[in-house]
């Protein structure tokens, strides 16, 4: 089982914050939105992952699982 | 346990509502502060949030033990119902109802804030406008309830509270949130008018004469000066 970042674009309103946590899967553009790296997330970012979705104001950050493909 | 002078109780709640009062303002002028796109390289924005976040929850704790001492004390009578349903108690019962009031604002924004990710954003943020309600109104209760209001370390405390958050209503307002104008001279407004309630009403009621008896205090509790080892005297 693996994880993979999304982000809803609609509810992002380019705080900034999952960049700041996540330095190194989310890197911010020009405007300041999210630019979400296609690395896999490894176990030891998980958690980081995982704190930048929940520190999100708008929640537009997801944690998805996704099942590993066959 | 009335006629027998101060509990430990009594010190207890009054310190830990002025401890609350403070965490409440630093957290409310975080929250109004928490601007978007407002960061420096050594306070980045998952700080501020943080601090907000820490901050509300340590006021909640002692909250919990302020409600808690003052119900323990027993000399005001205040029982858990008057905890939790406003304007229903004996002891001053429009002030302390304000405190009650203003608690049950803060458990609605702390669980919705707690439970956030299951509810939603929209439904988060319309409960979380509660927490600026909240403020004011706790700030009532210290000046109506408190009975070291008159007293100059609790009076400043107050006013620096008062002038922490008007402030940050100020920065925020004038330096960002460049959409909404009519949000934030509804903010203007509301900041600027409370203040000038607060110096109207402070010097005839609160720090007036027999705000005591003014403010609902039972006549049997009055008659108890309760303060032979409390040396200002400040419970009547």
């Amino acid at each position: 089982m693996s994880y993979r970042l999304r982000v809803n674009p609609i509810a992002c309103e380019a705080h900034g914050m999952c960049a700041e946590l996540l330095p190194e899967r989310i890197t911010p553009d020009e405007w300041g939105y999210p630019l979400i790296s296609a690395e896999p997330l490894p176990e030891s970012l998980l958690e980081h992952a995982r704190r930048a979705a929940q520190a999100c104001p708008t929640l537009a950050l997801l944690l998805e699982r996704e099942r590993a493909r066959s | 346990m009335a006629a027998a002078g101060p509990t430990a109780y009594w010190y207890l709640t009054r310190s830990t509502g002025a401890v609350a009062l403070v965490l409440l303002t630093f957290a409310t002028a975080l929250g109004v502060l928490d601007l978007r796109r407002w960061s420096t390289p050594r306070l980045p924005r998952f700080v501020v949030d943080s601090l907000h976040r820490s901050s509300s929850l340590l006021a909640m704790v002692f909250l919990a033990l302020h409600i808690l001492t003052s119900i323990l004390d027993g000399f005001a009578r205040i029982s858990l119902i008057d905890a939790f349903v406003p304007f229903a108690g004996s002891y001053r019962p429009f002030w302390l109802g304000l405190g009650a009031l203003a608690f049950d604002l803060l458990v609605a924004v702390t669980i919705t804030s707690l439970l956030r990710q299951r509810i939603g954003y929209q439904g988060w943020r319309a409960v979380h406008w509660l927490a600026y309600a909240s403020w004011p109104i706790a700030l009532l209760h210290t000046f109506g309830t408190g009975s070291d209001i008159k007293q100059a370390w609790m009076l400043w405390l107050s006013v620096v509270c008062v002038a922490i958050v008007v402030g940050a209503v100020l920065a925020r307002v004038l330096f960002g949130w460049p959409e909404n104008r009519r949000r934030r001279v509804g903010a203007l407004a509301t900041a600027g008018g409370f203040s000038l309630f607060l110096l109207a009403w402070l010097p005839g009621g609160p720090l007036g004469s027999d705000w005591a008896r003014r403010s609902g205090t039972p006549s049997s509790l009055l008659a108890h000066t309760h303060s032979a080892t409390n040396s200002s005297g400040s419970r009547r």
